[in-house]
Protein backbone atom coordinates (compact mmCIF):
# COMPACT_ATOMS: atom_id res chain seq x y z
CA UNK A 1 0.00 0.00 0.00
CA UNK A 2 1.32 3.63 -0.64
CA UNK A 3 3.04 4.67 2.62
CA UNK A 4 2.54 8.27 3.94
CA UNK A 5 5.93 10.84 3.16
CA UNK A 6 8.70 11.25 5.56
CA UNK A 7 8.23 14.01 7.69
CA UNK A 8 11.08 14.41 10.24
CA UNK A 9 10.89 11.13 12.05
CA UNK A 10 7.72 10.97 13.38
CA UNK A 11 5.93 7.91 13.93
CA UNK A 12 3.24 8.52 11.54
CA UNK A 13 2.13 5.02 11.01
CA UNK A 14 1.11 3.15 14.51
CA UNK A 15 0.35 -0.66 13.93
CA UNK A 16 -1.72 -1.92 17.10
CA UNK A 17 -1.18 -5.45 17.47
CA UNK A 18 -4.31 -5.97 20.06
CA UNK A 19 -3.79 -9.69 20.35
CA UNK A 20 -2.36 -12.52 19.20
CA UNK A 21 -5.79 -15.24 19.36
CA UNK A 22 -6.43 -15.85 16.08
CA UNK A 23 -9.36 -18.29 14.51
CA UNK A 24 -7.11 -19.03 11.58
CA UNK A 25 -3.62 -20.56 11.01
CA UNK A 26 -2.29 -19.28 8.14
CA UNK A 27 0.78 -21.04 7.53
CA UNK A 28 2.42 -17.46 6.51
CA UNK A 29 1.46 -15.28 9.45
CA UNK A 30 3.88 -13.07 10.67
CA UNK A 31 3.54 -13.10 14.31
CA UNK A 32 6.40 -14.54 15.97
CA UNK A 33 7.25 -18.12 15.95
CA UNK A 34 7.11 -18.35 20.10
CA UNK A 35 3.85 -15.88 20.35
CA UNK A 36 2.14 -18.57 22.98
CA UNK A 37 4.91 -17.46 25.59
CA UNK A 38 3.97 -13.71 25.25
CA UNK A 39 2.82 -11.86 28.43
CA UNK A 40 -0.84 -10.71 29.18
CA UNK A 41 -2.54 -8.17 26.26
CA UNK A 42 -2.80 -4.64 27.38
CA UNK A 43 -5.94 -3.13 28.85
CA UNK A 44 -8.64 -0.96 26.95
CA UNK A 45 -7.16 1.82 28.84
CA UNK A 46 -3.41 1.18 28.28
CA UNK A 47 -3.89 0.94 24.32
CA UNK A 48 -6.05 4.16 24.44
CA UNK A 49 -3.15 5.51 26.54
CA UNK A 50 -0.74 4.56 24.04
CA UNK A 51 -3.12 6.26 21.13
CA UNK A 52 -3.04 9.42 22.70
CA UNK A 53 0.74 9.71 23.10
CA UNK A 54 1.33 8.68 19.51
CA UNK A 55 -1.00 11.38 17.84
CA UNK A 56 0.42 14.21 19.88
CA UNK A 57 3.75 12.73 18.37
CA UNK A 58 2.41 13.05 14.86
CA UNK A 59 0.95 9.57 13.98
CA UNK A 60 -2.11 9.89 11.80
CA UNK A 61 -2.78 6.10 10.50
CA UNK A 62 -3.97 3.37 12.84
CA UNK A 63 -4.12 0.38 11.98
CA UNK A 64 -5.72 -2.10 14.44
CA UNK A 65 -4.45 -5.97 13.40
CA UNK A 66 -3.56 -8.94 15.72
CA UNK A 67 -4.08 -11.88 15.50
CA UNK A 68 -7.80 -11.57 14.88
CA UNK A 69 -8.22 -8.23 16.01
CA UNK A 70 -11.95 -8.66 16.13
CA UNK A 71 -11.43 -11.41 19.32
CA UNK A 72 -10.71 -7.95 21.44
CA UNK A 73 -14.22 -7.19 23.03
CA UNK A 74 -12.98 -4.11 23.44
CA UNK A 75 -12.53 -3.04 19.74
CA UNK A 76 -15.28 -0.85 18.95
CA UNK A 77 -14.28 1.14 22.08
CA UNK A 78 -11.09 1.38 20.79
CA UNK A 79 -12.14 2.73 17.75
CA UNK A 80 -13.76 5.41 18.90
CA UNK A 81 -11.00 6.88 21.35
CA UNK A 82 -8.85 6.50 18.13
CA UNK A 83 -11.31 8.49 16.09
CA UNK A 84 -11.62 10.80 18.37
CA UNK A 85 -8.03 11.55 18.39
CA UNK A 86 -8.09 12.19 14.83
CA UNK A 87 -6.75 8.71 13.48
CA UNK A 88 -7.63 7.02 9.86
CA UNK A 89 -7.90 3.98 11.61
CA UNK A 90 -8.08 0.91 9.74
CA UNK A 91 -9.04 -2.88 10.94
CA UNK A 92 -7.16 -5.45 9.39
CA UNK A 93 -8.99 -8.77 9.61
CA UNK A 94 -9.27 -11.71 7.88
CA UNK A 95 -13.35 -11.08 8.48
CA UNK A 96 -13.67 -14.42 10.82
CA UNK A 97 -15.66 -12.77 13.18
CA UNK A 98 -17.48 -10.23 11.60
CA UNK A 99 -21.48 -9.53 10.73
CA UNK A 100 -23.08 -6.68 9.45
CA UNK A 101 -24.13 -5.78 13.19
CA UNK A 102 -20.87 -5.14 14.44
CA UNK A 103 -19.86 -3.36 11.66
CA UNK A 104 -22.28 -0.93 11.32
CA UNK A 105 -21.40 -0.22 15.31
CA UNK A 106 -17.52 -0.08 13.83
CA UNK A 107 -18.98 2.22 11.42
CA UNK A 108 -20.75 4.16 14.01
CA UNK A 109 -18.09 4.42 16.37
CA UNK A 110 -15.89 6.15 13.49
CA UNK A 111 -14.14 3.22 11.89
CA UNK A 112 -12.22 4.28 8.76
CA UNK A 113 -11.38 1.26 6.48
CA UNK A 114 -11.90 -2.20 6.83
CA UNK A 115 -8.67 -4.42 4.67
CA UNK A 116 -10.06 -8.45 4.59
CA UNK A 117 -7.40 -10.32 3.77
CA UNK A 118 -7.95 -13.25 1.43
CA UNK A 119 -5.61 -16.85 0.38
CA UNK A 120 -6.86 -17.22 -2.80
CA UNK A 121 -9.95 -16.43 -5.02
CA UNK A 122 -10.21 -20.59 -5.08
CA UNK A 123 -12.22 -21.87 -1.92
CA UNK A 124 -10.45 -25.17 -1.92
CA UNK A 125 -6.64 -23.79 -1.91
CA UNK A 126 -7.77 -21.15 0.18
CA UNK A 127 -9.78 -23.25 2.85
CA UNK A 128 -6.54 -25.40 3.30
CA UNK A 129 -4.34 -22.44 3.57
CA UNK A 130 -6.27 -20.96 6.24
CA UNK A 131 -7.38 -24.51 7.71
CA UNK A 132 -10.62 -23.45 8.16
CA UNK A 133 -13.70 -24.98 6.15
CA UNK A 134 -16.02 -22.47 6.00
CA UNK A 135 -13.71 -18.82 5.27
CA UNK A 136 -14.03 -18.43 2.42
CA UNK A 137 -17.70 -18.09 2.09
CA UNK A 138 -17.52 -15.97 4.79
CA UNK A 139 -14.36 -13.37 3.76
CA UNK A 140 -16.85 -12.80 0.27
CA UNK A 141 -19.86 -12.07 2.31
CA UNK A 142 -18.33 -9.57 4.79
CA UNK A 143 -16.42 -8.18 1.36
CA UNK A 144 -19.31 -7.41 0.19
CA UNK A 145 -20.58 -6.41 3.10
CA UNK A 146 -17.60 -3.58 3.79
CA UNK A 147 -19.18 -2.35 0.12
CA UNK A 148 -22.58 -2.19 0.98
CA UNK A 149 -22.04 0.08 4.36
CA UNK A 150 -20.06 2.60 2.35
CA UNK A 151 -16.28 1.50 3.35
CA UNK A 152 -13.61 1.56 0.80
CA UNK A 153 -12.61 -1.26 0.23
CA UNK A 154 -8.89 -2.66 0.08
CA UNK A 155 -8.43 -6.25 -0.64
CA UNK A 156 -5.42 -7.99 0.58
CA UNK A 157 -4.47 -11.31 -1.47
CA UNK A 158 -1.05 -13.02 -0.35
CA UNK A 159 -0.22 -14.91 -3.42
CA UNK A 160 1.96 -18.01 -2.86
CA UNK A 161 3.05 -20.50 -5.51
CA UNK A 162 -0.14 -22.58 -4.92
CA UNK A 163 -2.41 -19.63 -6.24
CA UNK A 164 -0.62 -16.99 -8.05
CA UNK A 165 -1.04 -18.88 -11.41
CA UNK A 166 -5.26 -18.50 -10.02
CA UNK A 167 -4.33 -14.47 -10.39
CA UNK A 168 -6.69 -13.72 -13.21
CA UNK A 169 -9.37 -15.23 -11.64
CA UNK A 170 -8.45 -13.09 -8.20
CA UNK A 171 -7.99 -10.23 -9.97
CA UNK A 172 -12.06 -10.58 -11.24
CA UNK A 173 -12.83 -11.56 -7.93
CA UNK A 174 -11.94 -7.79 -6.83
CA UNK A 175 -13.24 -6.25 -9.50
CA UNK A 176 -16.64 -8.66 -9.07
CA UNK A 177 -16.43 -7.06 -5.43
CA UNK A 178 -16.04 -3.50 -6.68
CA UNK A 179 -12.86 -3.36 -4.35
CA UNK A 180 -11.30 0.38 -4.90
CA UNK A 181 -7.64 -1.14 -4.10
CA UNK A 182 -6.40 -4.40 -4.57
CA UNK A 183 -3.29 -5.71 -3.07
CA UNK A 184 -1.66 -8.99 -5.04
CA UNK A 185 1.25 -9.33 -2.22
CA UNK A 186 3.76 -12.33 -2.61
CA UNK A 187 4.13 -13.28 0.98
CA UNK A 188 7.48 -12.02 2.64
CA UNK A 189 9.28 -14.80 4.54
CA UNK A 190 9.29 -13.50 7.87
CA UNK A 191 8.05 -15.56 11.19
CA UNK A 192 6.14 -18.55 10.03
CA UNK A 193 6.15 -18.04 6.24
CA UNK A 194 10.16 -18.32 6.62
CA UNK A 195 9.35 -21.90 8.17
CA UNK A 196 7.23 -22.74 5.13
CA UNK A 197 9.79 -20.94 2.44
CA UNK A 198 9.81 -23.68 0.23
CA UNK A 199 6.20 -24.73 0.23
CA UNK A 200 5.56 -21.00 -0.72
CA UNK A 201 7.59 -19.31 -2.62
CA UNK A 202 6.52 -18.90 -6.38
CA UNK A 203 9.07 -19.76 -9.49
CA UNK A 204 10.36 -16.92 -10.97
CA UNK A 205 8.00 -17.97 -14.58
CA UNK A 206 5.28 -17.87 -12.03
CA UNK A 207 5.80 -14.85 -10.62
CA UNK A 208 6.44 -13.05 -14.36
CA UNK A 209 3.70 -14.20 -15.57
CA UNK A 210 1.06 -13.45 -12.68
CA UNK A 211 3.03 -9.72 -13.12
CA UNK A 212 1.95 -9.50 -17.02
CA UNK A 213 -1.54 -10.76 -16.28
CA UNK A 214 -1.78 -8.19 -13.48
CA UNK A 215 -0.34 -5.14 -16.35
CA UNK A 216 -3.37 -6.71 -18.69
CA UNK A 217 -5.75 -5.89 -16.24
CA UNK A 218 -4.76 -2.66 -15.60
CA UNK A 219 -4.53 -1.59 -19.19
CA UNK A 220 -8.33 -3.21 -19.15
CA UNK A 221 -9.54 -1.11 -16.38
CA UNK A 222 -8.06 2.17 -17.33
CA UNK A 223 -9.58 1.96 -20.52
CA UNK A 224 -13.12 0.86 -18.87
CA UNK A 225 -12.98 4.02 -16.77
CA UNK A 226 -12.48 1.52 -13.53
CA UNK A 227 -10.48 3.72 -10.54
CA UNK A 228 -9.85 0.34 -9.21
CA UNK A 229 -6.25 0.03 -8.49
CA UNK A 230 -3.59 -3.04 -8.44
CA UNK A 231 -1.35 -2.80 -6.48
CA UNK A 232 1.26 -6.06 -6.92
CA UNK A 233 4.07 -6.86 -4.77
CA UNK A 234 6.94 -8.90 -5.91
CA UNK A 235 8.79 -11.12 -3.59
CA UNK A 236 11.90 -9.67 -2.40
CA UNK A 237 13.79 -12.93 -3.11
CA UNK A 238 13.61 -12.21 -6.62
CA UNK A 239 15.32 -8.54 -7.20
CA UNK A 240 19.24 -8.31 -6.79
CA UNK A 241 18.66 -4.83 -4.43
CA UNK A 242 16.73 -5.48 -1.40
CA UNK A 243 14.06 -3.11 -0.24
CA UNK A 244 14.37 0.19 2.16
CA UNK A 245 13.19 -1.65 4.83
CA UNK A 246 9.64 0.25 6.92
CA UNK A 247 11.17 3.26 5.38
CA UNK A 248 14.13 2.89 7.84
CA UNK A 249 14.29 1.63 10.53
CA UNK A 250 12.52 3.76 13.47
CA UNK A 251 11.73 6.60 10.92
CA UNK A 252 8.16 6.08 10.60
CA UNK A 253 6.46 2.68 11.86
CA UNK A 254 5.56 2.15 15.80
CA UNK A 255 4.44 -1.67 16.22
CA UNK A 256 2.89 -2.30 19.52
CA UNK A 257 2.32 -5.60 20.49
CA UNK A 258 -0.26 -7.05 22.62
CA UNK A 259 1.90 -7.28 26.23
CA UNK A 260 2.79 -3.28 25.16
CA UNK A 261 6.61 -3.81 23.38
CA UNK A 262 7.19 -1.27 21.06
CA UNK A 263 8.65 -2.13 17.35
CA UNK A 264 10.66 -0.24 14.79
CA UNK A 265 8.50 -2.69 12.66
CA UNK A 266 6.28 -5.86 13.15
CA UNK A 267 8.50 -8.83 12.93
CA UNK A 268 11.47 -7.01 14.68
CA UNK A 269 10.90 -8.97 17.97
CA UNK A 270 12.72 -12.16 16.73
CA UNK A 271 15.94 -10.05 16.42
CA UNK A 272 18.36 -10.59 19.84
CA UNK A 273 17.87 -6.72 21.27
CA UNK A 274 15.98 -5.48 24.03
CA UNK A 275 12.95 -3.63 23.21
CA UNK A 276 11.03 -1.32 25.43
CA UNK A 277 7.61 -1.81 26.67
CA UNK A 278 5.14 1.01 26.63
CA UNK A 279 3.50 0.12 30.44
CA UNK A 280 7.39 1.08 31.61
CA UNK A 281 8.45 3.91 29.53
CA UNK A 282 6.52 6.55 27.42
CA UNK A 283 6.09 6.75 24.08
CA UNK A 284 8.52 9.82 23.07
CA UNK A 285 11.00 8.16 25.22
CA UNK A 286 11.15 4.51 23.12
CA UNK A 287 10.97 6.62 19.87
CA UNK A 288 13.47 9.01 20.29
CA UNK A 289 15.82 7.72 23.07
CA UNK A 290 15.26 3.94 23.40
CA UNK A 291 18.10 1.84 22.98
CA UNK A 292 16.46 -0.19 20.83
CA UNK A 293 14.78 2.07 18.08
CA UNK A 294 18.37 4.17 17.85
CA UNK A 295 19.83 0.40 17.04
CA UNK A 296 20.00 0.86 13.38
CA UNK A 297 19.36 4.28 12.95
CA UNK A 298 21.73 6.13 10.67
CA UNK A 299 24.49 4.28 8.89
CA UNK A 300 27.39 3.58 11.53
CA UNK A 301 26.18 0.09 12.38
CA UNK A 302 26.65 -0.95 8.52
CA UNK A 303 29.79 -3.33 7.83
CA UNK A 304 30.90 -3.90 4.28
CA UNK A 305 30.04 -3.94 1.81
CA UNK A 306 27.36 -1.50 2.54
CA UNK A 307 29.64 0.49 4.60
CA UNK A 308 31.23 2.34 1.79
CA UNK A 309 28.30 1.37 -1.14
CA UNK A 310 27.17 4.57 -3.06
CA UNK A 311 23.73 3.20 -2.66
CA UNK A 312 23.17 2.78 0.84
CA UNK A 313 20.95 5.77 0.67
CA UNK A 314 18.25 4.16 -1.19
CA UNK A 315 18.07 0.81 0.97
CA UNK A 316 19.81 1.47 3.79
CA UNK A 317 21.62 -1.75 4.03
CA UNK A 318 18.06 -3.73 3.08
CA UNK A 319 16.13 -5.83 6.18
CA UNK A 320 17.34 -6.60 9.37
CA UNK A 321 14.98 -9.19 10.16
CA UNK A 322 15.82 -10.88 6.90
CA UNK A 323 19.72 -10.52 7.53
CA UNK A 324 19.24 -12.06 10.97
CA UNK A 325 17.50 -14.89 9.43
CA UNK A 326 19.43 -15.85 6.63
CA UNK A 327 22.51 -15.14 8.26
CA UNK A 328 22.40 -15.20 11.90
CA UNK A 329 23.72 -11.50 12.18
CA UNK A 330 21.41 -8.77 12.18
CA UNK A 331 23.94 -6.56 11.49
CA UNK A 332 24.94 -8.09 7.95
CA UNK A 333 23.69 -6.67 4.23
CA UNK A 334 20.56 -8.26 3.26
CA UNK A 335 21.34 -11.60 1.34
CA UNK A 336 18.97 -9.87 -0.86
CA UNK A 337 21.35 -7.67 -2.47
CA UNK A 338 23.64 -8.91 -5.39
CA UNK A 339 26.57 -7.74 -3.36
CA UNK A 340 25.95 -9.00 -0.37
CA UNK A 341 28.88 -12.38 0.77
CA UNK A 342 25.04 -14.67 1.37
CA UNK A 343 23.71 -13.55 -1.82
CA UNK A 344 23.94 -17.76 -2.65
CA UNK A 345 21.67 -18.46 0.08
CA UNK A 346 19.17 -16.43 -1.92
CA UNK A 347 20.14 -17.69 -5.28
CA UNK A 348 19.84 -21.48 -3.51
CA UNK A 349 16.00 -20.53 -1.78
CA UNK A 350 14.90 -19.64 -6.05
CA UNK A 351 16.46 -23.12 -7.21
CA UNK A 352 14.20 -24.77 -4.65
CA UNK A 353 11.65 -22.99 -5.60
CA UNK A 354 11.95 -25.02 -9.19
CA UNK A 355 11.67 -27.74 -7.51
CA UNK A 356 7.90 -29.07 -7.87
CA UNK A 357 7.85 -31.52 -4.94
CA UNK A 358 4.35 -31.28 -2.52
CA UNK A 359 5.98 -30.44 1.07
CA UNK A 360 4.07 -30.61 4.34
CA UNK A 361 3.37 -26.68 5.77
CA UNK A 362 3.40 -26.03 9.31
CA UNK A 363 0.38 -24.24 10.29
CA UNK A 364 0.56 -21.09 12.57
CA UNK A 365 -1.99 -23.03 16.01
CA UNK A 366 -0.86 -22.88 20.00
CA UNK A 367 0.68 -26.46 19.80
CA UNK A 368 3.21 -25.39 16.63
CA UNK A 369 4.21 -22.28 18.72
CA UNK A 370 5.01 -23.85 21.70
CA UNK A 371 6.94 -26.34 20.06
CA UNK A 372 9.28 -22.97 19.12
CA UNK A 373 8.52 -21.40 22.24
CA UNK A 374 10.99 -24.32 24.20
CA UNK A 375 14.15 -23.66 22.27
CA UNK B 1 -8.06 7.58 -17.26
CA UNK B 2 -7.12 9.59 -20.12
CA UNK B 3 -6.98 13.75 -19.19
CA UNK B 4 -10.91 14.47 -19.03
CA UNK B 5 -11.44 18.35 -19.70
CA UNK B 6 -12.82 20.11 -17.07
CA UNK B 7 -16.27 22.09 -17.34
CA UNK B 8 -16.63 24.89 -15.41
CA UNK B 9 -20.19 24.31 -14.40
CA UNK B 10 -19.13 20.83 -12.85
CA UNK B 11 -19.77 20.47 -9.22
CA UNK B 12 -17.47 18.61 -7.46
CA UNK B 13 -17.26 16.71 -4.08
CA UNK B 14 -14.66 14.99 -2.06
CA UNK B 15 -14.89 11.42 -2.97
CA UNK B 16 -15.45 9.62 0.26
CA UNK B 17 -12.37 7.54 0.10
CA UNK B 18 -10.46 10.76 1.16
CA UNK B 19 -10.91 12.28 4.61
CA UNK B 20 -9.54 15.68 4.80
CA UNK B 21 -7.78 16.90 7.91
CA UNK B 22 -5.67 19.77 9.38
CA UNK B 23 -2.63 17.80 10.75
CA UNK B 24 -1.20 20.00 13.44
CA UNK B 25 2.31 17.88 13.38
CA UNK B 26 2.56 18.43 9.59
CA UNK B 27 1.39 22.08 9.62
CA UNK B 28 -0.98 21.71 6.55
CA UNK B 29 -4.20 20.19 5.40
CA UNK B 30 -3.86 16.43 4.19
CA UNK B 31 -6.08 13.84 2.72
CA UNK B 32 -5.79 10.43 4.63
CA UNK B 33 -7.13 7.29 3.19
CA UNK B 34 -6.48 3.54 3.80
CA UNK B 35 -3.50 3.22 5.03
CA UNK B 36 -1.57 6.45 3.38
CA UNK B 37 -1.54 10.32 3.47
CA UNK B 38 -1.06 13.13 1.20
CA UNK B 39 0.31 16.02 2.71
CA UNK B 40 -1.27 19.35 0.72
CA UNK B 41 0.60 22.42 -0.04
CA UNK B 42 -1.19 25.25 0.83
CA UNK B 43 -3.44 26.44 -2.15
CA UNK B 44 -4.59 22.61 -2.68
CA UNK B 45 -5.41 22.98 0.73
CA UNK B 46 -7.69 26.46 0.09
CA UNK B 47 -9.13 24.84 -2.73
CA UNK B 48 -10.25 21.35 -1.61
CA UNK B 49 -11.70 22.75 1.96
CA UNK B 50 -14.15 24.34 -0.15
CA UNK B 51 -15.15 21.45 -2.29
CA UNK B 52 -18.76 19.93 -0.31
CA UNK B 53 -20.45 19.14 -3.53
CA UNK B 54 -22.41 22.63 -3.63
CA UNK B 55 -20.30 25.13 -5.26
CA UNK B 56 -19.40 24.70 -8.81
CA UNK B 57 -15.47 24.65 -9.91
CA UNK B 58 -16.50 28.49 -11.15
CA UNK B 59 -18.32 29.16 -8.05
CA UNK B 60 -15.48 27.96 -6.27
CA UNK B 61 -13.10 30.48 -8.28
CA UNK B 62 -14.83 33.33 -7.53
CA UNK B 63 -14.89 32.49 -4.17
CA UNK B 64 -11.05 32.19 -3.68
CA UNK B 65 -10.83 35.41 -6.28
CA UNK B 66 -12.82 37.15 -3.08
CA UNK B 67 -10.41 35.65 -1.04
CA UNK B 68 -7.10 36.37 -2.81
CA UNK B 69 -7.66 39.10 -4.49
CA UNK B 70 -3.98 39.43 -5.29
CA UNK B 71 -3.44 36.08 -7.04
CA UNK B 72 -3.30 35.96 -10.52
CA UNK B 73 -3.63 33.25 -13.06
CA UNK B 74 -5.98 31.87 -10.18
CA UNK B 75 -8.62 30.58 -12.42
CA UNK B 76 -5.87 28.81 -14.80
CA UNK B 77 -4.31 27.31 -11.19
CA UNK B 78 -7.90 25.98 -9.83
CA UNK B 79 -8.27 24.06 -13.07
CA UNK B 80 -4.97 22.86 -13.15
CA UNK B 81 -5.94 21.48 -9.49
CA UNK B 82 -8.70 19.80 -10.45
CA UNK B 83 -7.17 18.06 -13.42
CA UNK B 84 -4.81 16.51 -11.17
CA UNK B 85 -6.89 15.58 -8.39
CA UNK B 86 -9.16 13.81 -11.07
CA UNK B 87 -6.49 11.59 -12.16
CA UNK B 88 -5.38 10.59 -8.46
CA UNK B 89 -8.99 9.74 -7.71
CA UNK B 90 -9.56 12.74 -5.24
CA UNK B 91 -12.82 14.39 -6.74
CA UNK B 92 -16.10 12.88 -7.87
CA UNK B 93 -18.86 14.87 -9.75
CA UNK B 94 -22.35 14.04 -9.38
S1 LIG C 1 25.72 -3.40 -0.49
FE1 LIG C 1 24.32 -2.74 1.12
S2 LIG C 1 23.94 -0.57 0.72
FE2 LIG C 1 24.88 -1.44 -1.14
S3 LIG C 1 23.13 -1.94 -2.45
FE3 LIG C 1 23.66 -3.79 -1.25
S4 LIG C 1 22.38 -3.69 0.59
FE4 LIG C 1 22.33 -1.66 -0.36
Amino acid sequence: MIKPEIASRQPLWLLAELTYKCPLQCPYCSNPLDFAGAGAELTTQEWIDVFTQAREMGAAQLGFSGGEPLVRQDLTELIAAARDLGYYTNLITSGLGLNAERMADFRQAGLDHIQISFQASDEEVNNMLAGSAKAFEQKLKMAREVKAQGYPMVLNFVTHRHNIDRIDRIIELCIELEADYVELATCQYYGWAFENRAALLPTRAQLEKAEAITQEYRQRLQAAGNPLKLIFVTPDYYEERPKKCMNGWGEIFLTVTPDGTALPCHSARMLPIEFPNVKTMSLEEIWQTSPGFNYFRGDAWMPEPCRSCDEKEQDLGGCRCQAFMLTGDMHATDPVCSKSPEHHRILAARQEAELAEEREMTYRNERNSRIFCRG
Amino acid sequence: MSAVAIQLEQVPRLNPMFRLQWEKAQDCWVLLYPEGMVKLNASAGAILTRVKGEASIAQLIEQLQAEYPEAEDLAEDVLGFFQHAQALNWILYD
